[in-house]
């Protein structure tokens, strides 16, 4: 399950923030999880329970995730389209040649601390 | 330094490199304060990849990352295009599993250096076990290097080791379903090898519809049958290596005489 690497990819971010700016605990941190890209968010959220107690960092610190809507560029009609589904056709125009421009981005955002 | 790896080497983080010196990024909540960090989750791991890619580019090695689901082939595949390829160009390959070191010894009783990589929990490799695995193989330059991925669809499509390109195999044995299955990582290859197609005759597999699913997930990924069983069909696999190859090592030869330019040009200007 890759979401548990990634999840302590998340720790490994935190720790060099917690170097740079000086604090001892998270309080909140915020993600941003791309409807298209191939994590679970519930998974993420299940594995940063089971990481964050293991340093006083992050020990009850609480994980948010937003979701970064789909977003395609069509190569038929030309327009920036909402996508739900990788395998999606255009919404528009039907047209199956989609250029992946969001959706896909897998981010610490932001964070509360002390 | 990493707490997972335990690396102490510098990373960067393409693309994310804002100043983490701006205090205008703080917002006071009380005693507590709100931090923009905007950084990729897998900034780490694509460090890596970017500084064994300048690796591979440096030394003229072709590095092809083999994915499949357990058990469709991979290392039959590898050892049998070693015992093609090792009389014409330098090979090596690294092993990835959880347990075990079989694989590299089966690559290693046809003759070409195998480095195994045990993953343990791990389901997939990452960038900086392969820099790791590097220092210790040491490939030699202008050689193709086989990277075996862990058996497992999902995620080592998320990590980029530094190849020059993923290699899904699939077997005719999982259904021809599987590129729509796993979107991601027939996405991310470039490269899909139909493998143990002399099974055919005894399965209910649809060729066309198994292509026309990985078409649909990456208009641009090259299809390839063949039997690693029989030897069927592996002349156009060897083929492509070598096609890539010669891409890699023009590379290699352009950047060369670019150094070589400079050297003269330096020899001639201090007379
Ligand atoms: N019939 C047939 N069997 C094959 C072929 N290629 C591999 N096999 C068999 O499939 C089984 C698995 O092959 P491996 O090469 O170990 O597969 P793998 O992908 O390396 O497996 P893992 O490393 O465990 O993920 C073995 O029993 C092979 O003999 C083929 O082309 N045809
Ligand atoms: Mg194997
Ligand atoms: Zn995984
Ligand atoms: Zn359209």
């Amino acid at each position: 399950m890759h979401e548990m690497s990634l999840t302590e990819s998340v720790v490994r971010i935190l720790e060099g923030e917690a170097a740079r700016h000086g604090f001892s605990r998270v309080k909140l941190v915020r993600l941003e999880i791309g409807e298209l890209s191939h994590v679970d968010p519930e998974s993420i959220l299940f594995c940063f329970g089971a990481v964050a107690g293991r340093s006083p960092l992050t020990s009850g610190a609480e994980m948010k995730i937003v979701r970064a809507p789909g977003q395609a560029h069509c190569l038929d009609c030309g327009d920036t389209v909402p996508l739900a589904d990788r395998l999606a056709p255009c919404p528009r125009c039907g047209g199956a040649r989609l250029v992946i421009t969001g959706g896909e981005e897998m981010r610490v955002k932001e964070m509360e601390v002390e | 330094m990493c707490t997972v790896c335990g690396c102490d080497t510098p990373h960067h983080h393409p693309g994310h490199d804002h100043g983490h010196d701006h205090h205008d990024d703080h917002h006071d909540h009380g005693s507590s304060r709100m931090i923009q960090v905007e950084r990729d989750i897998l900034a780490h791991n694509d460090g890596h990849a970017a500084r064994n890619r300048a690796v591979f580019a440096e030394r003229g090695i072709l590095a092809l990352n083999l994915v499949s689901s357990p058990g469709s082939g991979k290392t039959t595949l590898l050892c049998r295009t070693v015992e093609a390829l090792k009389a014409r160009m330098p090979v090596a390959v690294i092993e990835g599993d959880q347990q075990t070191s079989f694989d590299a010894e089966r690559i290693r009783a046809t003759g070409a250096p195998a480095f195994q990589i045990n993953t343990g929990k791990g389901c997939h490799l990452d960038a900086h076990m392969i820099e790791s695995a590097l220092a210790r193989l040491r490939p030699e330059e202008d050689s193709v290097l086989f990277i075996e991925n862990v058996g497992n669809l999902v995620c080592p499509a998320a990590f980029d080791l530094g190849e020059a390109a993923k290699v899904a195999i699939l077997s005719v044995t999982e259904g021809e379903d599987k590129p729509l299955k796993y979107p991601h990582m027939f996405q991310a290859a470039s490269l899909m090898v139909l493998n143990k197609t002399d099974l055919l005759p005894h399965l209910d597999f649809d060729v066309d519809a198994c292509v026309a699913h990985a078409r649909r997930v990456n208009p641009s990924i090259t299809v390839l049958m063949l039997s690693a069983r029989t030897g069927d069909g592996l002349d156009p696999w060897l083929e492509w290596i070598a096609e890539r190859r010669r891409h890699t090592l023009a590379h290699r030869a352009e950047s060369l005489e670019a150094k070589l330019a400079a050297v003269r040009a330096t020899m001639d200007s201090s007379g």
